[in-house]
């Protein structure tokens, strides 16, 4: 059973009959045993790192993150699980992953400027080899957000998409992934994702 | 840089059906939003509009159902614009599954709607339509309101700029003077507006064929362009106007 998180942030429908087209069991819920009980987590998120950190129950994601079951961040909810990010003042996020995120510059070493949000279909380029990405082949996905992290140096990168900056796509360790794209608007390539997401979730369960 | 350019065919819905000539022979209802958004989407379709033209608040209640299906089947992003007057309004369609409204004349007649939404819900769900035309007394195009019927005091470039400020995502623009001409985009327009805000800028108006998409994208500096009734006819097809941007070296998916 995956757990949606609900903290009254974030796109839950999409995510949600994204999850259903792939006809996964999950349950929408921001009570802490209920998301503790969950095979995994996903954490969506539409809006401000700031505010969702605010509301976010924070101990609560890292007490799940700890017990080793996989968790999922989606936009907003991948750049949660870094160090912090500068929206709005610097705000501390949930430090499960190594990395800050930051907001695009607006203007590319040459002194041009360009458009910020990134926003569209972009493509992914795998960089490393991940259960995520197994059997799948580079394609195009939706991407909307001013703010990312970048993939230069990272250690946890899996998959980047270049707009200017290099931008961290996907990223994983251990049982920790995220997805700056919206995977659940990505059509063939982003339903791919999210079903082996759920292929890992449930070779882990049987492991576990 | 690899960000493509997107192609977005507009729907007019009107009490939870599609309407406006759309000539698909191979649909079993083609006045069915579902089917035609599937039908859209597997033809390469970037993003969806749906402009809802009900003028019941029975009609805005059965927008809610079609974003529902909408939602359920298709995994593509989809803008609903409409009749959109209140942060409630905004509510019900994006958690409907709607990922981005569109606002016109409220956003006009009340700016502080573009802050609230974007506040709410982030800046990337708040497209704002602008409804322009060429105005010899301005010497500048004016921004239409009410479906393009009524004519304000605002300056289109000024209030593309303002809108970005208060937080809107996109600019959805809409050249009346090109508008159903099929003679293509204003590019002039275009451009003008694209190099005055930070943020995409979507090209409609104008259309007729494939391109028409590769001047907005090149000379109008677009970000994405929307087109209704050259898909709806089978002018074209998403498809063709992709492979022919793909020849003439312009970045889509």
């Amino acid at each position: 059973m995956i757990g949606i998180v609900d903290y009254g942030m974030g796109n839950l429908f999409s995510v949600s009959k994204a999850l259903e087209r792939l006809n996964a069991d999950y349950f929408i819920s921001g009570d802490r045993e209920e998301l503790l009980s969950a095979d995994a987590l996903l954490l969506p998120g539409v809006g401000s790192f700031r505010d969702a950190m605010e509301v976010l129950q924070a101990d609560t994601i890292k007490e799940f993150a700890a017990t080793g079951k996989p968790l999922l961040g989606i936009c907003l909810g991948m750049q949660l699980l870094f160090e912090d990010s500068d929206e709005n003042g610097l705000t501390k996020g949930l430090g499960l992953l190594p990395g800050k995120v930051r907001r695009f510059p607006g203007t590319n070493a040459a002194g041009e400027t360009y458009k910020v949000p990134h926003m569209g279909w972009n493509k992914l380029e795998f960089v490393n080899s991940s259960p995520l990405l197994k059997g799948l082949e580079e394609d195009y996905v939706y991407f909307v957000h001013s703010y990312y992290v970048s993939a230069e140096n990272s250690e946890v990168l899996l998959a980047k998409a270049d707009y200017h900056e290099e931008v961290s796509a996907v990223v994983g360790k251990d049982n920790i992934f995220g997805m700056q794209f919206h995977p659940e608007k990505s059509s063939k390539l982003g339903m791919s994702l999210l079903k082996n997401f759920l292929n890992l979730v449930e070779e882990r369960k049987a492991v576990r | 840089m690899t960000l493509t350019k997107r192609i977005i065919p507009c729907l007019d819905v009107k009490e939870g059906r599609v309407v406006k000539g759309i000539q698909f022979v191979q649909l079993r209802d083609a006045g069915d939003p579902v089917e035609l958004a599937r039908f859209y989407d597997e033809q390469g379709a970037d993003e969806l509009v749906f402009l809802d033209i009900s003028a019941s608040v029975e009609g805005r209640k059965t927008m809610v159902e079609v974003v529902k299906a909408v939602a359920s089947e298709l995994a593509i992003p989809f803008t609903v614009g409409g009749g959109i007057n209140s942060l409630e309004d905004m509510k019900r369609i994006l958690r409907a599954g709607a990922d981005k409204v569109s606002l016109n004349t409220a956003a006009v007649v009340n700016p502080a709607l573009i802050s609230v939404g974007a506040g709410y819900f982030g800046t990337q769900c708040i497209v704002v339509a602008i409804d322009a035309k060429y105005d010899e007394e301005m010497g500048t195009w004016r921004v239409y309101t009410h479906g393009g019927r009524t004519p304000t005091e605002r300056k289109v470039i000024e209030w593309a700029k303002e809108a970005a400020q208060l937080g809107a995502g996109e600019i959805l623009l809409t050249s009346m003077d090109s508008d159903g001409e099929k003679n293509g985009f204003d590019l002039q327009l275009t451009k003008a507006v694209s190099e005055a805000v930070t943020i995409p800028v979507i090209a409609s108006g104008g259309a007729g064929n494939a391109s028409h998409f590769e001047e907005a994208f090149v000379d109008g500096k677009a970000d994405a362009a929307l087109a209704a009734s050259i898909f709806h006819y089978k002018e074209t097809s998403v498809h063709e106007v992709k492979s022919y941007l793909l020849e003439k070296g312009v970045s889509v998916r």
